[in-house]
């Protein structure tokens, strides 16, 4: 029996397992194993105050603080009936075109692009890219600029609050970030033709795709989910639409829509169910770079990325060239005993809290929903459609397209594995 | 050393316990100087960027998260082992991190708030730091770390000097940096003056109170601070809250935060 074993994976964040097991030329078992030992914040939230629920859940992934805050924000100013729009909303935005920028540069350069060029690591690859691994790091930093401009800095902000934020920039400090976003815009244009030109292996399923719908603008934030086979709903139905469930296999929890199955979250979906709220610019770029709507080739993933990044860095500069301060940097919140709903994109997907508190304000029941465990199932299902093709392969080769098409969907493990069950088998 | 090895590559290692992935994503964001370290040292084992690894020993292990399971237990022996300089990175790695609010806590209640089928969860009682485990010969604070304090630490051992980290209190930062003292100006609670110092004194230049995310300074005077605090209308509870976060278990907060919690009748 040939079995793929993949101890390690490498270049995601977070530390998983993977085990694909074929009889003859058919695949017997597919496994993305998760053995991050499990934190438990759901657990501890319980008992401490709305205020605390950014600061505490940030710290469930250093790559993606920023949409913790923002979905765990959302689901507190909805349980006390707040809402914040116009200024802060656009400052809130901003601060999440940092975190985009920053996460996709991270995985395109330095994670994503050495699978399809064949190198170890981008370390490596900038020996023969430089080049392009130096842009990919200019991009990054310009993107961690922002988040550190407006958040303090660039893991774990600190300036991110329910109601809004502790202190608004003045528009001085924004604008001196300008040259470097232009910059990057520059770079992230010439990295995207460079990316087009990778060779993506044919591949597509019939995919469920799900992601917040704009309503003006490319959704970072925003109450509705849709999905490309019709779901749309509002962030209060996420419980009675979405569930998650044992699987005896994996001893892990996947994330389902009721009675439909599996689907996928992250940047291939929000850019086929949201390409008419892309700037000219993006569009451009995904016309240049032939991704067009619907794609359902995963492994094109990293041109969505990449279009997300020209977006989100057109809407920085555009953002910043118009900002004005918000006149209070937040509004007053009041507790009561209530229960909030939130949902956002982080740079991987949809990220879905949900919290109840008692009349003091104190936490009564937390629920996380991260992207990576909704996307667990579609990454075992693609490995079980790439079988065939895994099987021919010598070993050596399967195991790294194997490892390409977990990588395909930005898998972060720590968010999941809070979340995930544990196995402790041993070979 | 001996002769014919003189000329080789450092080895750098990077090793991850239970934590966020945060502070090892911080040699990353290093964008400016990545590339010359890549040059400079031969990065031997680095899971979140690189699949090539390179068997040990090590010259210097750079260890984040902390130990909350029988398997990471053996498993930092051997990380031990194999590392001249072991270096941990981050509250997690020092102080058992946010996730040792189990240790004030039943983890079987945590479980089965958490997981459908506790009995598949494999987790120690307590979440605890590397220290607890094995010798460190250097600990970086805070959550997260600060970039700048870990290129100072990286390039000071690869060089064969001592990192220079100063262990005062974050008022210290604060004053250097100008910012007005949001304690004694608006009355914002701020564990400021029993932090830590390393961060560069964030939150109050943004208006807030310091939250302690790099644990307590040396000799921290707990009791004057928490007077202060409930002088200003803060509650025993909130004291105990804000003991407790990111470095819950390290012994001067705990204790307090024990203290303050048996206080409250």
């Amino acid at each position: 029996m040939k079995t793929i074993k993949v101890d390690y994976l490498a270049r995601v964040e977070g530390e998983g397992a993977l085990k694909i097991r074929f009889k003859g030329d058919q695949v017997r078992d597919v496994q993305l194993r998760i053995f991050e030992p499990p934190r438990f914040f759901e657990a501890f939230l319980r008992g401490r105050s709305y205020l605390e629920a950014p600061d505490i859940t940030a710290r469930i992934c250093g790559i993606c603080p920023v949409a913790y805050q923002m979905s765990s924000c959302a689901a507190m100013e909805d349980a006390l009936g707040v809402a914040v729009d116009g200024r802060l909303h656009d400052l809130r935005t901003l601060i999440y075109c940092g975190e985009w920028i920053e996460s996709h540069a991270l995985h395109m350069f330095l994670l994503h692009a050495p699978d399809f060029l064949g190198y170890p690591d981008a370390m490596t690859m900038a020996k023969e890219h430089r080049d392009m691994v130096m842009r990919g790091l200019r991009i990054k930093k310009a993107g961690n600029a922002l988040i550190g401009a407006i958040g303090g800095r660039e893991v774990h902000p600190i300036n991110v609050r329910v109601g809004g934020f502790y202190r608004v920039p003045e528009q001085a400090e924004l604008q001196a970030l300008l040259a470097q976003l232009r910059a990057a815009r520059d770079d992230a244009l010439l990295a995207v033709d460079w990316m087009a030109a990778f060779e993506f292996p044919e591949f597509s399923r019939d995919y469920e795709m799900v992601a917040i719908r704009g309503e003006r603008e490319y959704p970072f934030m925003g109450a509705r989910i849709v999905s490309n086979k019709g779901l749309d709903i509002d962030v209060h139905d996420y419980d009675a639409t979405f569930v998650e469930e044992q699987v005896a296999h994996s001893n892990a929890l996947h994330s389902f829509i009721r009675g439909r199955g599996a689907y996928v979250c992250g940047p291939l979906a929000r850019f086929n169910l949201n390409f008419d709220l892309l700037s000219d610019t993006a569009r451009e770029a995904a016309r240049r770079a032939r991704l067009e709507t619907p794609c359902m080739n995963p492994f094109k993933s990293i041109l969505a990325r990449a279009i997300e990044v020209i977006h989100a860095l057109g809407e920085a500069i555009r953002m910043i060239q118009d900002y004005q301060p918000p006149r209070a940097a937040y509004l007053e919140t009041r507790p009561r005993a209530a229960a909030g709903y939130g949902c956002t994109e982080a740079p991987r997907g949809t990220l879905y809290h949900r919290y109840r508190l008692d009349g003091g304000g104190l936490i009564t029941d937390a629920k996380i929903v991260p992207p990576t465990s909704q996307n667990q199932k579609t990454m075992e299902e693609d490995l079980a459609a790439l079988a065939p093709r895994l099987i021919k392969a010598e070993h050596r080769e399967a195991t790294a397209m194997a490892e390409h098409a977990i990588r395909n969907y930005d898998p972060c493990i720590s968010c999941a594995t809070h979340f995930l069950d544990l196995t402790l088998e041993r070979e | 050393m001996p002769a014919a090895t003189r000329a080789r590559k450092l080895k750098l290692a990077v090793w991850k316990f239970a934590s966020c992935d945060g502070c090892q994503l911080s040699l990353l964001d290093c964008e400016d100087e990545l590339l010359a370290l890549a040059e400079r040292v031969r990065i031997a084992n680095f899971l979140e960027a690189s699949r090539a690894t390179v068997r040990g020993p090590y010259d210097l292990s750079l260890v984040e998260g902390s130990i909350t399971t029988p398997h990471d237990a053996a498993r930092i022996q051997e990380v031990r082992q194999a590392s001249r300089y072991l270096v941990t990175i981050g509250a997690c790695a020092a102080a058992g991190g946010i996730q040792a609010l189990r240790n004030f806590r039943d983890v079987k209640e945590f479980t089965s708030i958490v997981y459908a089928t506790p009995a598949y969860i494999s987790t120690l009682d307590r979440s605890t730091p590397i220290a607890a485990h094995v010798r460190v010969d250097f600990e970086l604070r805070g959550c997260p770390v600060n970039k700048a304090q870990l290129i100072e630490v990286v390039s000071a051992l690869l060089n064969g000097h001592s990192p220079h980290t100063p262990a005062h209190p974050v008022c210290v930062e604060c004053k250097r940096r100008g910012t007005v003292c949001v304690m004694v100006a608006r009355s914002v609670p701020c564990l400021g003056p029993i932090t830590h110092a390393g961060c560069g004194a964030i939150c109050p230049a943004y208006g807030r109170g310091c939250y302690g995310c790099f644990g307590p300074s040396e000799s921290p005077n707990i009791a004057s601070l928490a007077a202060q605090w409930i002088a200003a209308g803060a509650t025993r509870s909130a004291i105990v809250r804000v003991l407790r976060a990111f470095n819950a278990a390290a012994e001067p907060f705990a204790a307090a935060s024990k203290a303050y919690e048996d206080d409250q009748g």
